[in-house]
């Protein structure tokens, strides 16, 4: 008994600790998110959000879905490794409703950003300086972008 | 969270089993390869990224420099890189009567090359290291990715990050970087960047694939990582890289 009376404000002190921590844990468990911690340090759930972000490009294989007669004449030319949206740009949305039609293609700008003479390119890559070349003239009315001639 | 068997048997009861998501993350290990000798700076790729991922204007996700090394001090280049090359670089002259179609610069001129950069999904990254709250962490296929619910936008990691690859986004004010497009990989797509690149000169990775063309690569060519020496573990691996690129 005398152990209770003399220790007693020991137990007072360990009987808030008790119930502080008992606190703690249930503020921690509505406060800290259901999967952190799935994989690591950190909310699991933030991967499969991430994967689900929507997207804009639609990939060449999906292009050549329908396109399969353009997939066929790019076989043809130097242009058969640079997919569809890498001139058209992103075309998700025309994707998934074909009755969004994509906008013209400039060929006097579109053509000219890779093909546009300048020695800081590599040597091996074909170009031509806009101005002798054409004067302005729209790059298709020679050339068949599709198959690179 | 159900289990993955679980996941799978709904899709299969609804009669439509090839809809299943079949993403093993531990299958994969994604990284990128640049090849330095194909880039022609079009800038196609830093375009491709702002318009899938939303980037704010100013702020780059992926870029690309324009380097020109014209004696032995390697230390100093010429680096350029107007806009982070989003509209291409500005053109250098080639020497006078040179073949047209084929241009080469001007003997004394030194040498130009172009170097993309994008987050280098490190290993052993210094960026989720110091983050004080555990929103930015490597995923187990080995991406790079900031839980943009759960940042402060500290900054922390913008500042660690040795590549300089993160920023902080203006109008959400948290940290913003590459997530090597994860929205796409994980389909098995090809990322924005890859897709848009003309030349083939980025090319998505997967180093626990056994069939990647990167294995074969790596054997036969001279293969570099960026800052070897900060042992950050960088997955992007450079294909010529030049002694005087940082």
């Amino acid at each position: 008994m005398s152990l209770s009376k003399d220790a007693g404000h020991l137990f007072r002190f360990a009987y808030l600790f008790v119930i502080a921590f008992a606190v703690f844990l249930v503020i921690r468990h509505f406060v800290v998110p259901k999967t952190f911690g799935q994989y690591g340090h950190y909310r699991g759930a933030a991967i499969a959000e991430i994967a689900a972000r929507p997207m804009h490009f639609a990939g060449h294989q999906k292009c050549e879905l329908c396109h399969s007669d353009i997939a066929e004449a790019k076989k043809a030319g130097k242009h058969e490794n640079v997919s569809c949206e890498a001139c058209h740009g992103p075309l998700a949305n025309h994707a998934d409703d074909p009755s969004i039609q994509p906008t013209k293609i400039d060929t006097t700008v579109l053509c000219i950003r890779c093909h546009a003479d300048s020695a800081a390119k590599p040597g091996v890559f074909p170009q031509i300086d806009p101005v002798q070349h054409s004067g302005g003239v729209p790059c298709e009315t020679c050339h068949q972008p599709h198959n690179g001639l | 969270m159900l289990p993955a068997a679980a996941i799978a048997w709904k899709y299969v009861l609804a009669g439509t089993p090839e809809d299943s998501p079949n993403y093993t993350k531990t299958d994969h290990w994604w990284s990128m390869l640049i090849d330095i000798p194909k880039c022609i700076g079009c800038g196609n790729c830093v375009r491709a990224c702002a318009a899938e991922n939303d980037v704010p204007d100013g702020h780059f996700r992926t870029w690309v420099e324009r380097y020109h090394v014209t004696d032995y001090h390697l230390a100093n280049p010429e680096v350029i890189s107007p806009d982070g090359g989003k509209e291409g670089f500005p053109a250098v002259p080639k020497s006078a009567g040179g073949e047209e179609g084929f241009s080469a610069a001007p003997e004394d001129a030194g040498k130009y090359f172009f170097v993309p950069k994008l987050c280098n999904h490190c290993e052993d990254s210094p960026c989720t290291q110091v983050c004080p709250v555990g929103a930015t962490f490597v995923t187990p296929d080995g991406v790079v990715l900031v839980d943009q619910t759960y940042c402060l936008g500290c900054a922390y990691c913008v500042q660690a990050c040795p590549y300089g690859c993160r920023y902080i986004h203006p109008e959400k004010k948290v940290a913003d970087k590459c997530t090597l497009c994860y929205h796409r990989i994980t389909k098995g797509l090809t990322t924005a960047c890859c897709e848009a690149c003309p030349t083939g000169t980025r090319q998505l990775v997967d180093l626990k694939d056994p069939n990647d063309p990167i294995h074969t690569f790596l054997k036969t060519h001279s293969v570099q990582v960026l800052k070897p020496q900060m042992a950050t573990g960088a997955k992007v691996f450079y294909n010529e890289l030049d002694g005087s690129v940082r």
